[in-house]
């Protein structure tokens, strides 16, 4: 189930003071079963870009294909293109409404006119996977606590059984366990079952330990499109839009500069470990 | 050393459980037998994971909440003396840590003049500490800006500008940064820091964000309500797996250098900055 | 979509309207609404409407800015134009048919309601575009200032007001969010009949008001920790003194009001055009 955008372009509240060109001739594709990170600051269109891969946003122009289908053609079903790519919103916590967890969760398999026994099959495969505690799936949504509050809200979409899933930050707020548990939840769920998985995130340091491959937005154009070491060997020019690499990448680039024969494109602790420790040799 | 700005005795803080129908079923500590203590001018770091009590504690700094067990002095006055109470909130500030939540004007400066307008301050004098603060901050040149056009970062520097122009001598700042981007997190920080070199103020920090604490003079780290560990950055961070014990993190460096110690290299403990790390490996080679 | 509602929401802009003290609005405003009522003629309309445009050309609002906010109430002024056309029966029978029945006298209305509406509708904007909240909070206050011995809480209400407007913005926007999220689970929100368009209103106005309680509570606790304590011991960043132009400005409002209403009564030019 690829997606490919095809020059994308969006333009917020067109002639007023506000207009604002938030997508610039966006062009990627993003092949079935990929772990895709995307970042950018505030602003740059990556929230905007994700909510056109579900139609909830329309471009000004250009294309989206869903599985080689052109979604904005006519008679298109919207409603079966949300049920396949599952968008989950920053804070998808402040979206539970319902008066149990397993309730809420079955909201969604509920609108896809799926009968009750088999929105409570999925629902339950759904908290199962986000690793929910059996003991609250009757509990309030509202009286658990931040980090459970936000798996349960990605169980709701997740529940819809979609073949992509989009997050955006979904460690927003989160301390550094409960940050690292939902990342490994997220890329066991992507091991497990064949979804794609498109990631948005601020935290470079997360990306480059998840991701495939990473698109860096800036002011509504794609900067980069490449995978992690390549896009972060570009760590000037990432600082110049407000972004970094992650820290490692930094001690691996000085030390190449003192004279060490390190390979200054690792992202990760332990290959930044095992580099220099072969160095020391 | 100064004078003592912030310091708890064996502070408790208790609250009730309620069943369905509100009927007490019992009582939970939120915060249990912590001792602390910040001198004037000191920037002190809380940190500790969510629900750990680190923001409970906070509250008690200016005087939101009040302990029903132990004392809190807030520049030498006890946060229970009703008659203290404004003197408590005016002497210890209080950012928090949703921007939108805190901010109460419809435009920058009317945001900033409310605290001072609130302490019975003249009029002129309102217009100077606000003009003062929003300099202060950084923000001067958006003071008639509404505040819902400002980025995250922004609006948190507003808010500061807000405590600021109270004239407190300490600012406690509720996990400043933890619905800001990184961009926006280094912006709130270099305000701090600008604001405690110039002005002198003694800053409390809560947050579970561990880059921003590698600067602090001391670490309190927080769990199930009790202060668990203490001591500079260099103390703190040189025990990486306790940390991690209490569902915190420490800077890549920190965890590279730790990690090449445990292979066998002579690195030091408590590594903060990546320029440390690369000196000793230099020196090994 | 819902954020294009502009309504009560200030413009920032540089226009003698802007400095005007609050208080002269807020009279101004109620003086014009009424002033509405006043006239029943076509010379009273032209008046009305040669002072509206006068006031927002002042303004320095944009016009096309004026107009968006209307939009928000078109249901609205079309159900007056609805009830007035056909349940207004008077004078003669114009157009009939099965039950719909129009009269010269419910067009009449119905065009007339119609205009009156709008202006008042841009007129009271008009007042919020070039007054921030704050303003409007100071100035309710000290008009109503002598309630206050009555036991009215004054000072409260005027705060409550003025938080109200700050969060319009941030609740809209927000509701926008969260009907984003749940049309992502497959909401339905478009279709169905009233009941069913009803009910499926209950997930976003649910964490809507769960966000809203929330946010309530921080602001209190935001503002106590910045130690408001109610009205009483607070000074004001800008106190309120009528200088010379809230003073003409009371006039020619006032002169305008005599104006009409001596048009409306005397000059004979009632006659309908259709």
């Amino acid at each position: 189930m690829s997606i490919r955008l095809e020059n994308l372009n969006y333009v917020y509240s067109p002639g007023t003071a506000y207009e604002k060109h938030a997508l610039k001739d966006v062009s990627l594709t993003i092949p079935h079963g990929e772990f895709a990170g995307i970042i950018g600051h505030t602003g740059s269109g990556k929230s905007t870009l994700i909510q056109h891969l579900n139609g909830l946003i329309r471009a000004t122009s250009g294309q989206i294909y869903y599985n080689e289908e052109n979604i904005y053609q006519d008679g298109y079903n919207m409603k079966e293109l949300r049920s396949q790519v599952g968008l989950v919103f920053q804070y998808p916590e402040h979206q539970l409404f319902e008066i149990d967890v397993m309730t809420d969760v079955c909201f969604g398999p509920k609108n896809q006119g799926l009968t009750l026994d088999e929105c409570r099959e999925r629902a339950l495969e759904a908290l199962r996977l986000v690793g929910l505690k059996e003991k609250y799936y009757k509990s309030s949504p509202f009286e658990l606590s931040g980090g459970q509050k936000r798996r349960a809200a990605i169980a709701g979409v997740l529940a819809m059984r979609p073949r992509v899933l989009v997050l955006d930050e979904p460690t927003a707020g989160l301390d550094p366990k409960g940050r690292d548990d939902i990342l490994e939840q997220i890329a066991y769920l992507h091991r497990q079952t064949d979804m794609t998985v498109i990631l948005v995130s601020h935290s470079m340091e997360d990306i480059a330990r998840y991701a495939d491959r990473i698109i860096v937005m800036n002011h509504g154009e794609v900067m980069y499109n490449d995978e992690p070491k390549k896009v972060f060997a570009h760590f000037r020019e990432l600082e110049e839009v407000g972004l970094a690499a992650p820290q490692v990448t930094y001690i691996m680039h000085d030390l190449k500069e003192r004279g060490f024969t390190v390979d200054a494109g690792v992202t990760t602790v332990e290959e930044a470990a095992d580099e220099i420790m072969a160095a020391m040799r | 050393m100064g004078r003592t700005m912030i310091q708890t005795e064996k502070l408790i803080y208790e609250y009730e459980r309620r069943d369905e129908e509100g009927n007490v079923v019992g009582t939970s500590r939120a915060i249990d037998q912590v001792d602390l203590e910040a001198v004037e001018g000191q920037f002190i770091a809380i940190l500790g994971h969510n629900g750990s009590g680190k923001s409970t504690l906070a509250k008690h700094m200016n005087a939101i909440l009040v302990p029903t067990g132990g004392t809190m002095w807030v520049d030498g006055r006890n946060t229970k003396e009703p008659e203290e109470l404004w003197n408590v909130r005016q002497s210890a500030g209080m950012v928090f840590q949703n921007p939108d939540n805190q901010i109460i004007g419809t435009v920058v400066e009317e945001d900033v003049g409310f605290g001072p307008e609130n302490l019975g301050v003249p009029t002129d004098e309102i217009w100077k500490r606000v003009e003062e603060s929003l300099k202060a901050v950084g923000m001067i040149s958006y003071r008639h800006h509404s505040p819902n056009k400002l980025s995250g970062g922004q609006k948190q520097r507003v808010a500061i500008a807000g405590v600021v122009a109270m004239e407190p001598k300490c600012i406690v700042l509720d996990e400043p940064t933890a619905m800001l981007d990184p961009v926006g997190r280094k912006e709130v920080l270099k305000t701090v820091q600008k604001l405690r070199e110039k002005k002198g103020v003694t800053v409390i920090l809560i947050t579970h964000y561990m880059e921003e604490v590698i600067d602090a003079d001391k670490i309190y780290v927080m769990d199930h309500g009790h202060i668990v560990m203490e001591g500079t950055p260099k103390e703190i961070f040189s025990r990486v797996d306790e940390l991690k014990g209490y569902r915190l993190d420490v800077p890549q460096v920190t965890l590279l250098a730790d990690e090449l110690k445990k292979r066998g290299l002579a690195i030091p403990e408590g590594i903060l900055r990546k320029e440390e790390l690369v000196d000793y490996l230099c020196q090994l080679d | 979509m819902i954020r294009d509602i502009t309504i009560g929401q200030y413009y920032p802009a540089k226009s003698v309207l802007h400095r005007l003290d609050p208080r002269v609005k807020l009279v101004s405003t109620l003086l014009y609404l009424i002033s509405l009522f006043l006239f029943k003629s076509i010379p009273g309309y032209i008046m009305a409407t040669l002072f509206l445009f006068g006031v927002i050309r002042a303004s320095k609002v944009p016009f096309k800015h004026i107009v968006k906010g209307l939009r928000a109430v078109v249901m609205l002024l079309m159900i007056t134009v609805i009830f007035n056309l056909f349940l207004t029966r008077d004078g003669a029978v114009l157009f009939h048919k099965w039950i719909f029945t129009i009269t010269e006298g419910g067009l009449r209305t119905a065009v007339y309601m119609t205009i009156r509406l709008i202006y008042l509708i841009i007129g009271s904007s008009l007042m919020t575009f070039t007054t921030t909240p704050n303003e409007l909070t100071d100035g309710i206050e000290k008009l109503l200032y002598p309630l206050n011995k009555l036991h009215v809480p004054v000072h409260e209400v005027a705060m409550m007001m003025s938080i109200a407007l700050r969060f319009i913005p941030i609740l809209l926007e927000e509701t926008d969010k969260i009907m984003k999220a749940q049309i992502a689970r497959g909401a339905d929100l478009e279709s169905g009949n009233m009941i069913q368009r009803a009910k499926s209103m209950i997930p976003i106005l649910v964490p809507l008001f769960v966000s809203a309680f929330r946010r309530a509570n921080d602001l209190a606790m935001a503002m106590e920790a910045r130690c408001y304590r109610g009205g009483e011991g607070r000074t004001k960043m800008n106190p309120l003194h009528y200088k010379t132009r809230d003073r003409i400005a009371y006039i020619v409002v006032i002169v305008y009001v005599i104006g009409v209403f001596l048009v409306g009564r005397y000059v004979p030019l009632g006659i309908w055009i259709f």
